[in-house]
């Protein structure tokens, strides 16, 4: 249709403008935007999993919608962070190996059904909400643009989640039990968004404290939990450590995958 | 009479129909059509199919089997009886010379 698109989404922050203003970023904020790039990028690599997968077509399209969303938060906070060695976006998430990625474990969880992959889905979104809205006040001009244009974005990605929670939860017999196995199944992973980052030491004023997401975070998912129909999960949490680069058994095949093909063709474009 | 959309008693989402209004002022344009469980998810996914690339600024759905639409097995009878009818248009008529500012 229209390609006089919307000028608010042309002028907002990308990996391109990013790239091209020359901002090189500071050693340990470059550290911390990698943890951020890397809890988006691999949460939008397990996504893509869903094409061709949905239960329907259109699902198909919304999971990747909300896939290239995360694509797009990663790839800027990736640029950015990748400036600080003159490296670019492509060098962090093709070049690094599995203890040098940084994400929480929840996002490198595997998609399960289509239950499980919303509850996670819950969870990541919520989380992101409150973390860019912190991170919008942030000191670091690039860190707050780059948090301020994925914040819209990931308010659409709750509404997604939600609308399925209460589907699921107050569906059918089946559907009920299968959306509270999700939730039990990712809810091991929720304590580490809000456990201490070590990357975030020594930039007051720039990171966000994840523990100050914490009281939030369980209101709004407990509220939604509940009008679902559904149970809080009490499945202990699992020891964490992501962000030091400690993961489960499920990242290495996923980045397998999805560095294959920039590893076999370094420098390969099109 | 036909039913769009119709799956023939197959078990999955119902069919929806999608209008969107590109701008204020205009009217809203039917852009396809989807499948979905509900009324709201079928928004949803009209804003995920049809609105990407900012085309609208709001978006109708209707249930494709709520239309009740024409026969197209039918539309000799149904669309072309004003052939030769030509005095139904405004230039069959020849203007007056008497009548000014016509």
């Amino acid at each position: 249709m229209s390609h006089t698109s919307n000028r608010s989404i042309s002028t907002a922050v990308t990996a391109e403008t990013i790239a091209t203003a020359g901002v090189v970023a500071p050693e340990s904020v470059a550290r911390y935007a990698i943890g951020l790039g890397d809890d988006a990028l691999i949460l939008a690599q397990r996504l893509g999993e869903w094409i061709a997968h949905a239960p329907e077509l259109e699902e198909d399209v919304a999971l990747g919608n909300i896939a290239l969303d995360q694509l797009g938060h990663a790839r800027s906070f990736l640029t950015y962070a990748s400036s600080a060695w003159g490296k670019t976006e492509d060098d962090l998430a093709y070049f690094r190996d599995e203890s040098e990625f940084l994400n929480r474990q929840l996002f490198e969880q595997p998609n399960g059904d289509f239950a499980q992959t919303i509850a996670r889905q819950l969870v990541a979104s919520v989380y992101f909400e409150m973390l860019y809205t912190s991170l919008t006040k942030s000191t670091d001009p690039t860190l707050a643009a780059i948090a301020a244009k994925a914040v819209k974005e990931v308010s659409y990605h709750i509404d997604h989640s939600t609308q399925w929670l209460f589907r699921l939860g107050l569906g059918t017999t089946i559907s009920r039990e299968r959306m509270q196995r999700g939730l039990e199944a990712v809810w091991p992973f929720t304590a580490e968004l809000f456990s201490p980052d070590p990357l975030t030491e020594g930039l007051e004023g720039i990171a966000v404290n994840p523990s100050s997401l914490r009281v939030d975070f369980d209101r709004v998912t407990q509220q939604a939990i509940a009008d679902a129909g559904l149970t809080l999960p009490t499945t202990p949490a699992v020891r964490g450590g992501g962000r030091s680069g400690i993961h489960t058994e499920s990242l290495g095949p996923l980045l397998a995958e999805m560095q294959v093909l920039a590893r076999a063709h370094p420098r390969a474009t099109w | 009479m036909t039913t769009p959309g119709d799956s023939g008693g197959r078990e999955t989402w119902p069919m929806w129909e999608v209008f969107v209004r590109s701008s204020r002022g205009l009217s809203h344009v039917h852009s396809g059509s989807l499948h979905a469980s509900d009324e709201t998810m079928a928004v949803r996914n009209a804003r995920d199919l049809y609105t990407r690339r900012a085309e609208g600024v709001s978006i109708w759905v209707v249930r494709a089997s709520d239309i009740t639409a024409s026969d197209p097995d039918a539309r000799g009878a149904f669309f072309e009886s004003p052939q030769g009818k030509e005095y139904r248009h405004a230039t069959y008529y020849t203007e007056s010379d008497s009548v000014p500012h016509l």
